[in-house]
């Protein structure tokens, strides 16, 4: 474990744990309103670790939904993390597989965005980075989820306090981050089209699997894109 | 407060687990496949930013007047400025929207 490295995956983290911890507080509070109890839901923050697949369990929680249809709409909120670990794979390889339990279990979607963007940077991305850049998200997660259950029944109404914003405007400034990828453009005009529509006609949260299908499919029909190609996944397929 | 109802505790442990499957699910994958098609990585690089935007795209449509300006001011402001400006500006806009001209 390099320590440089570590200390510098924990700074860059920093940054990601501070936008995620209103969140955490957001989802502690929202839990214990829905009858969690503290311990349930620090338990969920510390296991299921996944801001917005935590807040649609506890919605369904409230409203008394089989549970056979809470765990599908968490695999539907989360199925993005199968397209995650297939794109992350050829940086991860060479990870022991106690490494990759924790490299995978940990993998949320800043997580996953700073590991491209620090491979397309030139840096290597080693273990001590990524658990460093994870511990510094991860550790405040669980315990601001906490706090915020403590705190729930002070916050009141998130929307009195401007809370409800911040969430779809974390997640935009997400997407900003790909801007310079080929076909961006077309591919997020698709998806929020069709999730916008899918959510409107079949409901959360398919609207999430049905969108991103959409940007997808389109993505792999449009004809490639040659100029300015960096290094990726083809170039390296013959290691496989 | 602390309590553990173990009905809960067994629809949590298998929300843990079918997330880890997805997050571990798309590697078992890949490593199987011998060459990556060019198809199949463009659409892997589109991954992020089709996903995202679907946690975007109904946010603003059911947002009500609030929530879309704030959220278009925050876009100009990503434009230039890293996200954390962002986050700040959607939320000064939404706070400012509130107080002055009502939700």
């Amino acid at each position: 474990m390099s320590r440089a490295e570590f200390l510098e995956g924990l700074k860059g983290g920093i940054p990601v744990g501070l936008a995620a911890a209103p969140f955490g507080a957001l989802f502690g509070a929202l839990a214990r309103d829905q009858g969690m109890s503290l311990g349930e839901l620090t338990l969920m923050s510390g296991t299921v670790y996944a801001g917005a697949s935590q807040m649609v369990g506890i919605d369904l929680f409230g409203h008394n939904v089989q549970a056979w249809l809470i765990v599908l709409s968490i695999l539907a909120v989360n199925f993005r993390h199968v397209l995650y670990s297939a794109a992350i794979a050829r940086y991860v390889r060479h990870f022991s597989a106690v490494e990759k339990f924790f490299t995978f279990f940990l993998l949320v979607d800043p997580q996953f965005a700073e590991t491209i963007k620090r491979h397309e940077s030139g840096k290597p991305v080693t273990f001590a980075w990524y658990i460093g850049f994870a511990a510094v998200i991860y550790i405040p997660w669980v315990v601001i989820s906490l706090i915020g259950g403590l705190l729930g029944s002070f916050i009141g109404d998130p929307k009195a306090i401007g809370l409800d914003v911040l969430l779809p405007v974390y997640f935009l400034g997400i997407v900003m981050g790909f801007r310079t990828r080929d076909n961006f453009l077309p591919v997020v005009a698709v998806s929020a089209v069709a999730s916008a529509i899918a959510h409107r006609y079949v409901g959360s949260p398919w609207h999430v699997s049905i969108g991103a299908l959409a940007g997808v499919a389109l993505a792999a029909m449009l004809p490639p894109v040659k100029a300015n190609r960096k290094p990726d996944i083809a170039h390296e397929s013959h290691e496989v | 407060m602390f309590d553990f109802n173990s009905h809960m505790v067994l629809l949590i442990a298998a929300a843990a687990v079918v997330t880890f499957l997805t997050r571990v699910g798309g590697y078992i994958l890949i490593v199987k496949m011998t060459r990556i098609p060019p198809r199949v990585e463009a659409a892997l690089n589109a991954v992020p930013a089709a996903v995202l935007t679907t946690l975007v795209a109904p946010a603003f449509f059911i947002g009500g007047w609030d929530i879309k300006v704030a959220m278009l001011a925050a876009l100009l402001v990503g434009l230039r400025y890293p996200s954390t400006y962002m986050l700040v500006a959607g939320w000064i806009v939404v706070m400012a929207w509130r107080h002055s001209i009502g939700a």
